[in-house]
């Protein structure tokens, strides 16, 4: 197999026994890049210092130096988290120009374990979307049909690891987008706890809600670049306190684990081959010693709306920021500071942006507020006191990631509530902070499924390992 | 359906203007959107809510941030002390 396209945990086995080296890694994703990225557009910015950094890491291996798994491991960054010296973009035009002072501390933290940042990946513009079509860069293209979408927001980082461009990229996700696209692209994407890892030099978008998270082809290896981020930080007060490490990956038996299931999750307007996928994935893990029991989210049905209010809000107040004053794009034709502000965000905000900017000043206006926003917030507590119950019964839940498989181009283009109830299996562990694994189980006419673990607060490992087992299983073709 | 002049009312609180022919396609999404977010409703407002989750904040410390030089460097516009913008109030406006 191409180094490239290679597992992350084979890669830190043939980095470490030297059998490879970091500079045939990025010079293979460099190759894979050159090769193939022009139709799939996963790809926005390549770091001029990768091979360098390649050059170092191999260097420190040769001197007993290594710092771990991850050194020599090259990593694609979605384009809304900070590297120094590389643009940021956001996918949108408003930051045109841009380039952060520092690193986002999930990069300074990769950086210190000794991984390569290879370059930036295409996404929704600033996370706003599930298909990747809005970005001012252009839309992905799924590798495994690229007249398909990938799903989103971060569909530049799950390409980009299905095409093998890179073994390791970041994602992140406020409603879905490491989840979705990693379903739709075959990868295992994992969205944390939230405040697992630090949001610090992650562009805000829905406050509350983003995560940082890997994209990888292996949950060992997804585990493993989570390890490297995770942690307090005094940049980010959101943070857990607790240090996180990778649990260990042995040959767990699934023996005794409590599954729960939500049923409306396997019926209600999902696809019937998806469906289907899922439930023999849960009879595998049945026949493999699981308990499976039904459990109810009653208000789960109320997450999207919820959602899209909370989510939306947060937007539209995050991106006052973006006025043409202090960085990004300008209009150069505004004669007062008002026509200034106004036209500087009128034309670098594309459609799906100014769209829920607009929402969540509608949702957060006088007279509204309490109507939608401050109701939304109550419902999203519900949605987490239902999780509580449902894990006092149960140790993980299991769902689709997506009710649907991607689908082509411009498909829901003027559709903007269909797309947003792609994301209805995601969101509710988004609005509760639970952490939540998104495995392939398979593919299903060409196109891959993935599977959703979700865990209580804080249990990343279990999720993660919960989902190794699921990857053992080999369920579906 | 979401009336025309509160679209335009929220896009100018938002400083984004609207073309005519976005106005019309923004104010039937607006009305779509805002009729799904109408089963909010349905819950039951009045039943106790579950306890809240701690969160941990930080002392309120004065740390360094950007210098002056960093700050400044991404403007778009600027003297080198602060950054520059068009007039507020245009010379004849308010006449």
């Amino acid at each position: 197999m191409r180094p490239g396209a290679t597992p992350l945990p084979e890669l830190a086995r043939a980095l470490a026994a030297g059998d490879l080296a970091s500079r045939e890694i990025v010079a293979d994703c460099l190759a894979a890049i050159e090769e193939r990225n022009e139709s799939i557009n996963a790809v926005i910015h390549l770091d001029e210092n990768a091979q360098a950094a390649a050059d170092e890491s191999d260097a420190r291996r040769r001197r007993g130096e290594s710092r771990g798994p991850l050194d020599g491991i090259p990593v694609l960054v979605k384009d809304n988290i900070a590297v120094r010296g590389a643009p940021l973009s956001c996918g949108s035009k408003i930051l045109a120009g841009y380039s952060p002072p520092r690193d986002a501390t999930a990069v300074t933290r990769l950086r210190e374990a000794g991984a390569v940042i290879l370059g930036k990946a295409n996404l929704d513009e600033f996370g706003m979307g599930s298909s990747n079509e809005h970005s001012a860069f252009g839309p992905v293209r799924n590798p495994h049909d690229p007249e398909r979408v990938p799903g989103g927001s971060s569909g530049g980082s799950a390409a980009a690891v299905a095409a093998g461009f890179a073994p390791l990229a970041l994602g992140t996700d406020t409603g879905g987008s490491v989840r979705l696209p990693a379903s739709w692209c075959g990868v295992v994407g994992v969205k944390p706890t939230y405040g697992r890892v630090s949001r610090s030099g992650l562009v805000a978008f829905g406050s509350s809600l983003d995560q940082i998270g890997p994209m990888t082809g292996s949950v060992e290896g997804a585990a493993l670049a989570l390890a490297a981020m995770a942690g307090p930080d005094d940049a980010d007060a959101t943070t857990l306190a607790d240090a996180w490490n990778a649990p260990s990956f042995g040959e767990d038996s699934l023996r005794g684990l409590r599954v729960g299931v939500v049923r409306e999750f396997l019926e209600d307007g999902v696809d019937e081959a998806i469906s289907t996928r899922i439930r023999s994935a849960i009879a595998a893990m049945e026949s493999a010693g699981a308990e499976i029991r039904d459990v109810e989210l009653p208000h789960a049905r109320y997450a999207v709306a919820a959602y899209y209010v909370v989510a939306s809000a947060e937007a539209s107040s995050n991106l006052a920021r973006y006025d043409g004053v202090r960085f990004g794009h300008r209009d150069p034709e505004a004669r007062t500071l008002d026509e200034l502000y106004t036209r500087t965000r009128t034309h670098g905000f594309g459609r799906e942006v100014q769209r829920r900017i607009l929402l969540g000043t509608y949702t957060l206006s006088a007279g509204y507020s309490e109507a939608y926003y401050q109701r939304a917030g109550r419902v999203r507590e519900r949605i987490r006191g239902d999780f509580d119950q449902a894990f006092s019964q149960v140790d993980v839940l299991v769902s689709p990631v997506s009710p649907e498989s991607p689908f082509h181009l411009g498909d829901l283009r003027g559709d903007p509530l269909r797309m947003y109830l792609n994301d209805a299996m995601t969101i509710p562990a988004s609005l509760a902070g639970l952490p939540a694994v998104s495995v392939p189980v398979g593919m299903i006419d060409g196109l891959p499924v993935g599977l959703q673990v979700q865990a209580p607060r804080g249990q990343d490992d279990r999720a993660l390992l919960v989902a190794a087992a699921v990857e053992r299983l080999r369920v579906g073709p | 359906m979401v009336d025309r002049e509160e679209v335009l009312e929220v896009a100018r609180l938002a400083r984004l203007e609207l073309r005519p022919e976005d106005l019309e396609r923004l104010a039937g999404q607006f009305g779509r959107i805002l009729d799904y977010m109408e089963l909010l409703r349905e819950v039951d407002d009045e039943a106790p809510l579950p306890p809240p989750v701690a969160v941990a904040l930080r002392p309120d410390e004065v740390r360094p941030g950007l210098t002056r030089e960093e700050a400044l460097a991404h403007a778009p516009k600027s003297d080198g002390e602060t950054f520059l913008v068009p007039p507020v109030i245009l010379p004849g406006d308010g006449k």
